[in-house]
């Protein structure tokens, strides 16, 4: 379909913004509000580690995320199988990185990767997705993922219960801090990119909550120190 | 009277008069209102977010050629296409053409207010698709066969069993009595759903010109699974949600949640940036966005509102304003409900037939003081006053407005009518609201206060006589 009305939206854009609008956000002691950047004005963040582990460990405790420590790598392993044995899973959905690849085939379990091409009836059959991130922000109990640390777009939303494992040092401060981090770790920005934060919810009936509405109904996040 | 306006008065004197439905609005908002202030009072300087906020989408609407193209280029260089519609046809007939190119049969939906304002499932639907919207929410409003009550919260005016019974006639389903229940019913019919689709279509919250990102707020994961598992992806934008930079996002993310749900965050916010790319493994294989105008540059060419297209669709100033409260969200017959609705409406729909909107406000300023991107909603109420009877003066109020300051200006006719009113008052009383009441218009839902028994110059002379 040939696109006309590209250059006739632009012109009548061009020809409505030469009269200039009244700033009045500004007024009111509005201009203070470049007296700093941006996310100062949001709520506060402390600097150091534990601080900020306490505040994402709070934050995530009222969304309903759970939060389990590892004290190490090796401790991921034990962690997991605990979790499998807790939640009966049976076949379970993950990618290759660093801190889960090792722990996950130890569980013995059958194991689907979503670094090759696999069927999305597939991993909605599995009983868990276990994945990595860019980093947890800390002001908000959030999780970046993106496709290139989480296994692509679906693995983190598709299974019923979310499963990441994070090291400690990967908390960041608010999402200014996080889209720092994402410019100085990738070349260009993912082609997906989603915070997470809490297991999927609604408030559609009755402004009721309810875990689970399409996403996932749990959501864990292994720290490991 | 316009029919808009005369489906909209005959539509809100019944709801105000229905108590359960007041009852099933206050409870809802009852609980928004004490989380959002639990929220509020987190931040280190609401005030100043706010003004963060729109300063940031001042830049933006205020240079919107330049992020809009910069956008364009950005999606563009990554295989993302993109197309300008300059009104609804124009994007539905872009978005059937591409389903019927890729043979699509099934279309999945994740909630999108623009798509609602244009039409686009009905379209889609009349094109021969089977269109099913994914938003708990906006599915039970679809099966009732309904337009959403409230931009956010679709189904807000429904009980648990109202949507049991939809759910059995439609669905088949055993009767449920519990929100998780009935979660879980519409969860397992969706599910089937989402790897059904050949196509999904969503809405977008924000579009990050800097990068190239659609990003998406909500929090079922319904947008997610929607944008992902089908093969096809659209995503319909208002020209309005481009912003300049991707740091933007760190104040607007956390404003409209806490504006729009009193949330610290909303669950899921995702930014997309184009369609699969070689190396990754799920996604669409297509991804199209759809820019849409739809007299947004009307609006914009008014510099006095323009800031009225600042708005992130939070529905903070719906869920404050006196009117809406008693009105409910269907009564206004527009896409977009409470006081930004009856500031852009009268825009995008023409202003004489939906000047009505503009009148039925109390201009207490809730609106204004709720905004998150501080739009001056009263004030831009009264302006589409000023301007609704600038364009079509009412004939009897020029003759009627002559004749009182004619009467006003006169103390000695004022000084002989004023005793002749006071005893007229018993009669007005009595007739007060019924058909020979020349003034029902007003008296018909209105108090006539009792004149005084003395004027004050009366009182005043009296009063001096006594000394």
């Amino acid at each position: 379909m040939p696109n006309d009305s590209r250059d006739k939206i632009l012109r009548r854009i061009r020809e409505a913004l030469s009269v200039e609008a009244p700033k009045r956000h500004l007024e009111h002691g509005g201009e203070r509000s470049f007296s700093h950047p941006p996310q100062d004005w949001l709520p506060r963040v402390p600097e150091d580690i534990a601080p900020l582990t306490a505040l994402f460990e709070k934050n995530s405790k009222d969304l309903k995320t759970e939060v389990r420590h590892c004290p190490d790598a090796a401790a991921v392993a034990s962690e997991l199988s605990a979790l499998a044995q807790e939640h009966g899973w049976k076949s379970v959905a993950s990618h290759q990185f660093p801190l889960g690849t090792p722990a996950v085939s130890s569980l013995g379990l059958p194991v689907l990767l979503t670094d090759h091409p696999y069927s999305k009836h597939d991993l909605e059959r599995c009983d868990v997705g276990i994945s990595g991130c860019d980093c947890l922000v800390a002001q908000t109990g959030g999780i970046l993922v993106t496709s290139a640390s989480a296994g692509g777009r679906a693995l983190s939303v598709l299974p019923p219960h979310h499963l990441v494992i994070a090291s400690r040092s990967q908390l960041v401060g608010d999402l200014a801090d996080a889209f720092a981090l994402l410019r100085k770790s990738h070349e260009t920005i993912p082609s997906f990119v989603s915070f997470i934060t809490g297991p999927s919810r609604t408030g559609d009936i009755e402004r009721i909550l309810v875990l689970g509405a399409h996403g996932p109904k749990k959501l864990t996040v292994l720290l490991v120190s | 009277m316009s029919t808009e306006s005369l489906q909209f008065h005959r539509d809100a004197e019944r709801l105000t008069h229905d108590l359960r439905h007041r009852g099933l609005i206050q409870k809802a908002l009852g609980g928004y209102y004490v989380k959002r202030d639990e929220q509020k009072s987190k931040y280190t300087d609401w005030q100043m977010a706010r003004a963060s906020a729109a300063a940031a989408k001042y830049e933006a609407v205020n240079h919107l050629d330049k992020y809009l193209l910069e956008l364009t280029e950005k999606l563009e260089a990554r295989g993302t296409k993109v197309f300008w519609a300059a009104d609804g046809i124009e994007a539905a007939e872009y978005i059937a053409s591409v389903a019927r190119k890729a043979e699509v049969k099934r279309i999945i939906k994740s909630k999108t207010m623009t798509g609602e304002e244009i039409h686009l499932g009905q379209a889609l639907e009349k094109a021969g698709y089977e269109v099913v919207e994914s938003d708990l929410g906006e599915f039970i409003v679809q099966l009732r066969e309904e337009p959403p009550y409230h931009i956010v919260f679709p189904s807000m005016h429904l009980t648990r069993g109202e949507i049991s019974d939809v759910f059995q006639k439609k669905l088949g389903s055993a009767p449920a009595d519990t929100p998780e229940e009935l979660t879980m019913i519409a969860r397992d019919v969706m599910r089937q759903k989402y790897c059904e689709a050949d196509m999904g279509i969503s809405g977008a919250n924000f579009a990050v010109a800097e990068t190239g990102h659609i990003s998406i707020t909500e929090n079922e994961g319904n947008a997610r699974l929607s944008t992902t598992l089908p093969r096809l992806l659209v995503s319909i934008v208002g020209i309005e949600k481009v912003i300049p930079k991707l740091d933007d996002l760190a104040v607007l993310l956390p404003m409209l949640a806490t504006a729009g749900a009193g949330q610290n965050m909303t669950c899921y916010n995702t930014m997309l940036g184009g369609p699969r790319e070689a190396g990754e493994t799920d996604g669409p294989e297509e991804f199209h966005v759809v820019l849409l105008d739809n007299r947004r540059t009307t609006l914009l060419a008014d510099p006095e509102q323009r800031d009225a297209l600042h708005c992130i669709r939070c529905g903070a100033c719906l869920n404050v304003c006196p009117i809406f409260k008693n009105i409910g969200g269907h009564s206004y017959g527009t896409t977009y409900q409470g006081p930004i609705g009856s500031v852009i409406t009268p825009h995008l729909r023409g202003l004489q037939s939906w000047k009505h909107l503009s009148f039925s406000s109390s201009l207490c300023g809730a609106c204004s003081e709720a905004c998150p991107v501080k739009i001056d909603l009263h004030h831009h109420l009264l302006q589409n006053r000023r301007n609704a009877i600038a364009e079509k003066p009412v004939w009897w109020e020029k003759p009627i407005f002559t004749g009182f300051a004619w009467f006003m200006s006169r103390p000695a006719l004022y000084r002989f009518a004023a005793p002749l009113l006071r005893l007229g008052g018993p009669i007005l009383h009595a007739i007060r609201g019924q058909i020979f009441d020349p003034a029902r218009l007003w008296t018909g839902t209105r108090d006539l206060p009792p004149a005084p028994k003395q004027s004050f110059k009366e009182f005043w002379r009296e009063r001096n006589a006594k000394r």
